[in-house]
């Protein structure tokens, strides 16, 4: 596990503090459609969802992306970011428990900064990929 | 300004019956098409909501004092708040309606944030959206839009770009 110290103390491979939430239930669901604006029907009505060929509600890609910034967030400041991103791979389920880790990829100085690559990934309880994703993170 | 998403609005757009009939307009020449700007307040209580949905527990997201000792000038918005702030002005679903694209055809495929300073709670962010992008793939069976969203804060400086990948499943 790596903290955020200096620079020359982050190496490629090193891993991130992990974040984890779950199980997702149908309230923290909802209560993420009020919180982010979308109450789009397939992630509060069982019924809609169905009928849009899905197993019933599903919880919201922002949401796992949101977690997955937690993970940056817990290891560097706000300020300090520069870019994130993700591609949604597999959609989450209520009563599924999303589990996101990170490692470093690379380490690079440009325009005077000193930036750190993570890659990044979010992961259910059964270990399928939810969201494959990447962040830059100056330090120091 | 303008009012929060309303749930019965877009239920309208996620109604199904006779979508699978229904002619998606496919056409390229929207690209490089760009939106009216809109402009939204970050709200704080709306930040502390958001933090509390995603099990964040710093008080960083929620009160002023310690957004301050932690070295901001004030509450931070958490990092993808940006799109939310697109649902709020009603952008997430511009194209969709361009192009009388049927929401349930469509997914969120990727999303890319870049950061050029931290968003505040107070801040007024102005937003600027345009079609970045129109491709096909697997014969057609997959269409993307790609659009693009600057936003800068009321002093004038970029905050964040926003570029989101919508993915038509036409299978």
């Amino acid at each position: 596990m790596v903290t955020l110290t200096s620079f020359e103390n982050i190496a490629i491979g090193d891993a991130l503090p992990p974040v984890e939430i779950g199980p997702v239930d149908k309230e923290t669901i909802a209560a993420f459609a009020k919180a982010s604006g979308d109450p789009s029907p397939i992630h509060l009505d069982d019924e809609i969802a169905r009928s849009s060929g899905l197993p019933g509600i599903i919880i919201h890609g922002m949401f796992n992306m949101a977690v997955l910034g937690r993970l940056i967030t817990c290891w560097a400041g706000q300020n300090q970011i520069r870019s994130f991103s993700n591609r949604f791979a597999a959609m989450a389920l209520p009563g599924d428990t999303i589990s996101c880790r990170g490692r470093v990829a690379g380490r690079r100085q440009e325009a005077g900064e000193h930036l750190v690559d993570l890659d990044l990934e979010a992961v259910n309880q059964n270990g399928d990929i939810l969201l494959a994703g990447k962040a830059v993170v100056a330090v120091g | 300004m303008v009012p929060a998403a309303s749930n019965a609005r877009l239920a309208g757009r996620f109604d199904w019956i006779g979508w699978s009939s229904r002619h998606v307009m496919w056409n390229p020449d929207y690209i490089g098409k760009e939106y009216a700007p809109f402009s939204i307040i970050v709200d704080a209580a709306r930040i502390a909501a958001f933090a509390d949905a995603i099990g964040e527990t710093s008080p960083v997201y929620r009160e002023e004092v310690a957004a301050r000792a932690a070295g901001y000038p004030a509450i931070p918005a958490p990092l993808t708040f940006c799109f939310s702030l697109m649902m709020d002005a009603e952008q997430s679903f511009l194209v969709h309606g361009d192009m009388d694209i049927p929401i349930p055809k469509t997914v969120h495929g990727e999303q890319w944030f870049n950061y050029h300073a931290a968003m505040f709670a107070g801040d007024t962010i102005t937003g600027r959206q345009k079609i970045a992008d129109m491709f096909e793939k697997k014969g057609g069976a997959l269409q993307f839009i790609v659009t693009e969203t600057q936003m800068d804060n009321q002093h004038g400086a970029r905050v964040c770009d926003l570029k989101t990948s919508i993915v038509i499943l036409n299978s």
